[in-house]
C-alpha cells in the first residue's frame, strides 16, 4: 500500500496539469460540439449530424487518414532500407548518419516547409531537374498535391520513424543475420523474414508517432497543400476563425482527436502480433 | 585453409594459418581470448573476407562465394535461435532458403529432432527452452542443410559445467554417427582434448602447434604449447656434457641433440611425471613438501626445491603414498617421465 501512495504521488505534478489543460479543455471541446447555434445556447447533435451526412466532410477525414497512412508508407519505404543501412556502418559512419537523421528535428517546422516550396514550386528544383533530363516536356505540378505534401511530409517526418526503428535494430543479434546467411538464405530472404520481422516493435512505434504526426500537420497541410487539399486540421482552423461556426469545429477537432486515435489504435493492435519474443 | 591472413586496421588477428581438416575429423581451434579463433572461423563462414590466403572446401577454393552458397553450417556461442519462429520454424528455416517441399521439410524437421532427441518440442518458441535445449535446436538446425563443414564457436560456454559435458558427449556422438566434418573453437583445454580428433593450439593470430590431443600434451612444440596445455612445472638449466644441468640440484639426459654446451634451456616436466622418494640420487633432488591435496583421485603435492623454486607432484592415491610432510623427500622423474626441452636464447 505504502508504494502505490508514492507512485501515486510521483504521477500527481504532471497529472495534474494534464487535468487541468488537457482533459478540461477536452470535455469542454465535447460540450461545445453538442450545441446547435453559434452562440451557444441550444443544445443538441446537429453540427454532428450536418458534419457525417455531408460526403465532403466524410471526404475530408477519409483524406486526413490517408495523408497519414501514406506518410507511414513513404516514410517506411526509405526508412527500412536506410536503418539496415546504418547499422551495417562502422561507428563512425553512424555518427555522421544520425547527425543527418536528426538535422529536420533542429529546424523549425515552418522553416522546413517553405524550403520544401522552394524545391517543390514550378519553378522549382524538381522541376529545373526534371525540365532539364527532358523527362517531361512541362514543368510537373506538385505545390497543392497530394504527391508534394506526402515528399516533403516523408522528410518532415522522417526522424521519428527512423529513431525508434534503428534503436530497435541495433539491439538485435547480429548473430541472427549471419545465422540466416550461412543457412542459405540471401540478403532478401534475410531481411523479410529475420530483420523486418524483429524489428516491427520499433516500426509500430515510429508509423504510430509519423501517423499522428502527419494526420495534425497543420503548417505543411496548408503551406503545401493550399487551399484546394482541404484536412481536418485546416476545416478546424477554417470553421474557427474565418467562420466563426465553433460547434462545428469542435465536431471536427473531437472527429480528428478520434479519427487519429483509431489509426493508433490499429498499430498496437497491429504491435500485439509483432511481439518477437 | 591455405596461408589465410586476416588484418582489422593494421592489428593482425589471423596470421598466415594453414591447416587442413580431413573428412569426417572433428578438429578444435584452441587458444586464449583475442587470439583470432572466431576471426578464423569466420572466415571460413564467408562472413568476413579475409586479406590473403584461400579457402578451400573439397577440392573448390570458397573465397568468391557468399556465405549463404557455402554450404556450411554454424552454431554460435548465444545459439542465435531466430526468437520469433517455433523450433519446427527455426530447423525448417535452411531448407526454406533451398525451396524443398513442405512434405520434405517436416520429414527433415522430424529427423533433426529425433537426432537431438528433442521431439514434442516443435511448437515452442526458443526462449521456452533452457540452455541445453536451445543449444541442440542449433545444433539441428545447422545439421538440416547436411552442410559440409561444421563450425562451432565455443558452443559449450554457456553452459554449467554438468550440462557441457552432456553436450560435449552428443556433440561427439553426432560427428561420429553422421561422419561430420567439424571444427570446433573453444579456449578450453579439457573440452578440447577430450573430444577433438586433432587440435590447432593459436596464440596471436598463428597455429603453434597441430596434432592429436596426446601429442600436443605429451609433446609441446613451443613454450606457449606447453603452458596452455595442462599444467608443467617450468625449470631452469644448461646443457652439460649432453645432458643438462637443472638449477634445482639435479642432472637429466637430454632429448634433443646437437645443442651447444652451456645453452640455457627450460625443462617443463608434468606433475604426474614426478614423484617423491626417499633415496637421493644424481637425478634427483631435494624438497621439502609443504601441501598435500587430495584433489579427485590424485594427491597434489606442493613441494620447495632448495633454490626455494615450488614445484607441483602429482601422485595417485593408493594406501602406501606419502602421508608425513616431515624429512627429506626427493623428487625424482617417474620411469615413462619425457620432460620437454625448449632451448632459450643463448646468453
Ligand atoms: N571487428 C573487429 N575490428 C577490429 N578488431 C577486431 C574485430 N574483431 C576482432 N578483432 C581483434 O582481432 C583479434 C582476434 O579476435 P577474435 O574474435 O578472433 O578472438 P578469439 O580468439 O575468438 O577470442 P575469444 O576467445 O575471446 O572469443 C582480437 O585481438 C580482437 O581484438
Ligand atoms: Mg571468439
Amino acid at each position: 500500500m505504502r508504494t502505490a501512495a508514492v507512485d501515486w504521488r510521483l504521477a500527481a505534478p504532471l497529472g495534474i496539469v494534464y487535468l487541468a489543460l488537457f482533459a478540461a479543455p477536452l470535455l469542454l471541446l465535447l460540450g461545445i460540439s453538442l450545441h446547435s447555434d453559434q452562440d451557444l445556447q441550444q443544445w443538441g447533435v446537429d453540427n454532428w449530424v450536418k458534419f457525417w451526412s455531408d460526403a465532403f466532410y466524410r471526404g475530408v477525414v477519409w483524406d486526413t487518414l490517408r495523408l497519414g497512412l501514406a506518410a507511414v508508407l513513404a516514410t517506411s519505404l526509405f526508412a527500412w532500407p536506410l536503418a539496415v543501412f546504418f547499422c551495417a556502418s562502422s561507428a563512425r559512419t553512424q555518427k555522421i548518419l544520425l547527425f543527418i537523421i536528426l538535422l529536420p528535428l533542429l529546424t523549425s517546422v515552418v522553416i522546413r516547409t517553405f524550403a520544401w516550396i522552394v524545391i517543390l514550386a514550378r519553378e522549382g528544383l524538381i522541376n529545373q531537374a526534371v525540365l532539364a533530363l527532358g523527362l517531361s516536356a512541362t514543368p510537373l505540378r506538385l505545390l497543392q498535391t497530394e504527391t508534394g505534401l506526402i515528399l516533403a511530409l516523408m522528410q518532415i517526418e522522417m526522424p521519428l520513424m527512423l529513431l525508434p526503428l534503428i534503436s530497435v535494430m541495433r539491439g538485435l543479434d547480429p548473430n541472427l543475420l549471419d545465422a540466416s546467411r550461412a543457412l542459405g538464405a540471401g540478403h532478401w530472404r534475410s531481411f523479410f523474414r529475420v530483420i523486418l520481422p524483429l524489428s516491427l516493435p520499433g516500426w509500430i512505434a515510429g508509423a504510430t508517432l509519423v501517423f499522428a504526426s502527419a494526420c495534425t500537420a497543420f503548417i505543411s497541410q496548408s503551406v503545401i497543400g493550399g487551399a484546394r487539399l482541404v484536412y481536418l486540421p485546416s476545416l478546424i482552423w477554417q470553421q474557427a476563425m474565418v467562420v466563426y461556426d465553433w460547434p462545428f469545429a469542435a465536431v471536427c477537432s473531437v472527429t480528428l482527436l478520434f479519427t487519429v486515435l483509431a489509426g493508433v489504435m490499429m498499430l498496437n493492435w497491429l504491435g500485439r502480433y509483432a511481439r518477437t519474443d | 585453409m591455405n596461408g589465410v591472413t586476416h588484418s582489422y586496421g593494421n592489428a593482425r588477428a589471423v596470421d598466415d594459418v594453414t591447416l587442413e581438416v580431413k573428412a569426417g575429423e572433428l578438429v578444435a581451434l584452441l587458444g586464449p581470448s583475442g587470439c583470432g579463433k572466431t576471426t578464423l572461423l569466420r572466415i571460413v563462414a564467408g562472413f568476413i573476407r579475409q586479406s590473403a590466403g584461400q579457402v578451400v572446401i573439397g577440392d573448390r577454393a570458397i573465397d568468391d562465394l557468399p556465405p549463404n552458397m557455402r554450404e556450411v553450417g554454424i552454431v554460435f556461442q548465444n545459439y542465435a535461435l531466430f526468437p520469433h519462429m517455433t523450433v519446427a520454424e527455426n530447423i525448417a528455416y535452411g531448407l526454406v532458403a533451398r525451396g524443398v517441399n513442405k512434405a520434405d521439410q517436416r520429414a527433415r524437421v522430424a529427423e533433426m529432432l529425433a537426432t537431438v532427441r528433442m521431439e514434442g518440442f516443435a511448437d515452442r518458441k526458443p526462449r521456452q527452452l533452457s540452455g541445453g535445449q536451445q543449444q541442440r535446436i542449433a545444433l539441428a538446425r545447422a545439421l538440416a542443410i547436411q552442410p559440409r563443414i561444421l563450425l562451432l564457436d565455443e558452443p559449450f560456454a554457456a553452459l554449467d559445467k554438468n550440462l557441457r559435458l552432456d553436450m560435449q558427449i552428443e556433440i561427439k556422438r553426432l560427428q561420429q554417427q553422421f561422419g561430420l566434418t567439424a571444427i570446433l573453437v573453444t579456449h578450453d583445454q579439457e573440452e578440447a582434448m577430450s573430444i577433438a580428433d586433432r587440435i590447432a593450439v593459436m596464440n596471436r593470430g598463428k597455429i603453434e602447434q597441430l596434432g592429436s590431443p596426446i601429442a600436443i600434451y605429451d609433446e609441446p612444440a613451443t613454450p606457449f604449447v606447453n603452458s596452455f596445455i595442462g599444467s608443467s612445472n617450468i625449470l631452469d638449466g644448461v646443457v652439460e656434457d649432453g645432458r643438462i644441468r637443472l638449477s634445482v640440484g639435479a642432472t637429466l639426459p637430454c632429448s634433443l641433440q646437437n645443442l651447444p654446451q652451456g645453452r640455457p634451456v627450460q625443462v617443463s616436466i608434468r606433475p604426474e611425471q614426478l614423484m617423491l622418494v626417499r633415496e637421493a640420487a644424481p637425478d634427483r633432488f631435494p624438497v621439502t613438501l609443504t601441501l598435500s591435496l587430495p584433489i579427485g583421485g590424485q594427491l597434489i603435492h606442493d613441494v620447495a626445491a632448495a633454490d626455494g623454486t615450488t614445484i607441483k607432484v602429482a601422485t595417485a592415491r593408493h594406501p602406501g603414498a606419502v602421508s608425513s610432510l616431515s624429512g627429506t623427500w626427493h623428487c625424482a622423474l617417474t620411469p615413462e617421465a619425457k620432460p620437454s626441452v625448449f632451448p632459450l636464447p643463448p646468453t
